[in-house]
């Protein structure tokens, strides 16, 4: 889909901050609330924005820590398919927060979050190494998130500016 | 014990020089809590990470000594490419560019290389508040023009014309400017050249912010038919690359002038801080698209920011460049210290009264939009609240 200049900044605009005033938005590029309003109506419908969520920081929220696990998986492409077959059959799990086929040593990248190691554990033994075309998986659990989705977790937006210069 | 003496021993051409009016405002915005400064001269970015990591690098290297005089020669090779790619402006690097300690250093060698003693330099108000005083230091006597709002603060030839006598002998420009952020286009500076041919002046051109413009495209005055010649180019990292801290800049001229500016450079400074220099070599190599991004911030904010001034009723015409809104405040009938001192107080939004840069920034304020989006609105929020209590 080919986009206009502005159509192209109002993604990037919202895609910082998703809860920008519809004004302020407008204004940035120097439209009117409502043409603004029609571009990012068009841009959901034609699901180029496919939804709005919150970046969560959950390790703050006692109880609901959780874990991330990032599964290498091996699998055995089927005729005709290729690795969408068994891609799909991966991702329809909602535990499966994302699938990726990958260049290099193994083929499908596969991320779970599960509420703990041992839920996660069960995931893989029982769901994922069980499926048909699956080979191997090597499971590796985040320890800690620096930064996603682009944004640093922890970072104070701290102004070291003298406040008033030439 | 001290003695009190009644001589002083401060020089009288410093006695005379008067203190800048961004102090006074310093002084009464640092002291206070929850305030929200668009009074900063410099960008909400940090230098890019690709920039301090070189930096870091060459110190890690080893690379702590002193450079060539006139500054790195792969620097120097590296700022006459990007003028060129950049402003089609060329010079050679060997002997026609010298990195200095930011373009303020820049500045202050350009006024000293080319003032006889009682010579005039013409500087044009609203300004950057070092002019004045740097063409004072260097002996000269700053002759002032002025620039006027309803004007939307062009620069008119036949003004130069008016001040011009036996003694002038130079202009200095800005553009974009600080603080209206005013950009000159083609046209008004080929006829400010052809006043400039006519009356064998120089410019000094402070291009400082020339990264920073947003609509058309810029023009600087070393590319005007006729102007190279006659043009002390300054600028630098400190603004377009986020660097301000770093204190780097440079000058390009051609070989007669900037060779008496290095004479100076060579016995005042040596060389431009030798790891600063390898940082703003990866900001030519490599910095462009931080650049674009930044550029492409700053405009957004400017529109959003810019546009909500007129809307609560400080009429502001729309900056081409820098990151400056210069609002209008005649309609609330206070001056320009008056309204920064009061909305400092009641609403804690820190501002710059436009006197500060010259006789004609009367009436206005200098709003910096280089700040997050969130404090920008909030800016507005109060600046309304203020003007509907006034």
């Amino acid at each position: 889909m080919k986009l206009s200049e502005k159509e192209v900044e109002i993604i990037e605009i919202l895609e910082k901050d998703a809860r920008i005033p519809m004004e302020t938005l407008a204004k940035m590029v120097e439209l009117t609330v409502e043409e603004t309003e029609a571009i990012v109506k068009k841009l959901e419908e034609t699901k180029v924005i496919v939804q709005y969520a919150a970046l969560v920081d959950w390790r703050k929220v006692d109880g609901h820590e959780g874990v991330t696990a990032m599964i290498d998986v091996k699998v055995t492409p089927k005729r005709g398919v290729g690795f969408d077959e068994v891609a799909e059959r991966i991702y329809r799990f909602p535990e499966v927060k994302s699938v990726y086929l990958m260049s290099g040593a193994y083929d499908l990248s596969v991320v779970i979050e599960g509420r703990s190691m041992s839920e996660v554990a069960q995931f893989v033994s029982e769901k994922l190494s069980t499926l048909d075309s699956v080979i191997s998986t090597t499971t590796h659990f985040i320890l800690k998130k620096y930064k996603h989705d682009g944004t640093v977790f922890d970072q104070g937006d701290q102004d070291r500016r003298i406040v008033v210069s030439p | 014990m001290r003695q009190q003496t009644k001589k002083s021993y401060v020089s009288e051409t410093v006695s005379r020089l008067k203190p800048s009016g961004i102090r006074r405002f310093f002084d009464l915005a640092s002291g206070m809590e929850g305030v929200i400064s668009l009074g900063v001269g410099e960008p909400d970015f940090v230098t890019s990470w690709n920039i301090r990591e070189a930096s870091i690098l060459s110190l890690e290297q080893g690379y702590t000594s002193y450079t060539a005089n006139a500054g790195l020669l792969e620097l120097r090779q590296e700022i006459a490419a990007y003028l060129m790619r950049k402003f089609h402006v060329e010079y050679n690097p060997e002997t026609e560019i010298l990195v200095t300690v930011g373009a303020s250093q820049a500045l202050d060698l350009a006024m000293r290389a080319i003032i006889n003693p009682g010579d005039e330099v013409i500087v044009v108000e609203p300004c950057f508040v070092a002019y004045e005083p740097l063409v004072a230091l260097a002996g000269g006597t700053p002759v002032l023009v002025e620039t006027h709002g309803d004007d939307h603060f062009k620069l008119r030839p036949e003004q130069i014309e008016q001040v011009i006598t036996d003694r002038t002998k130079a202009l200095i420009i800005c553009s974009p400017n600080n603080p209206t952020g005013t950009v000159l286009q083609k046209e008004e500076l080929e006829a400010i050249g052809r006043i400039v041919k006519k009356y064998d002046l120089l410019v000094v051109a402070d291009e400082i912010y020339a990264e920073l413009t947003y609509d058309g495209t810029y023009t600087s005055v070393a590319a005007v038919d006729g102007m190279w010649e006659r043009t002390i180019l300054i600028s630098g990292f400190s603004k377009g690359f986020a660097m301000t801290g770093w204190r780097l800049g440079f000058a390009a001229a051609p070989n007669e002038i900037l060779q008496a500016m290095l004479k100076i450079h060579q016995y005042a400074m040596m060389c431009a801080p030798t790891m600063a220099q390898y940082g703003a070599l990866e900001a030519l190599r490599n910095g462009g698209q931080d650049v674009e991004y930044m550029r492409k911030s700053y405009r957004r904010r400017r529109n959003y920011f810019v546009q909500s001034l007129n809307e609560i009723g400080l009429y502001c015409h729309m900056p081409g460049g820098a990151f400056y809104a210069f609002p209008s405040i005649q309609s609330t009938g206070l001056t320009s210290e008056q309204f920064a001192e009061r909305l400092l107080f009641e609403e804690k939004v820190a501002v710059v009264p436009g006197n500060v840069f010259g006789a004609s920034g009367e009436g206005y304020i200098r709003c910096s939009y280089a700040s997050s989006l969130e404090q920008l609105q909030e800016a507005i929020k109060r600046m309304k609240r203020f003007l509907e209590r006034l």
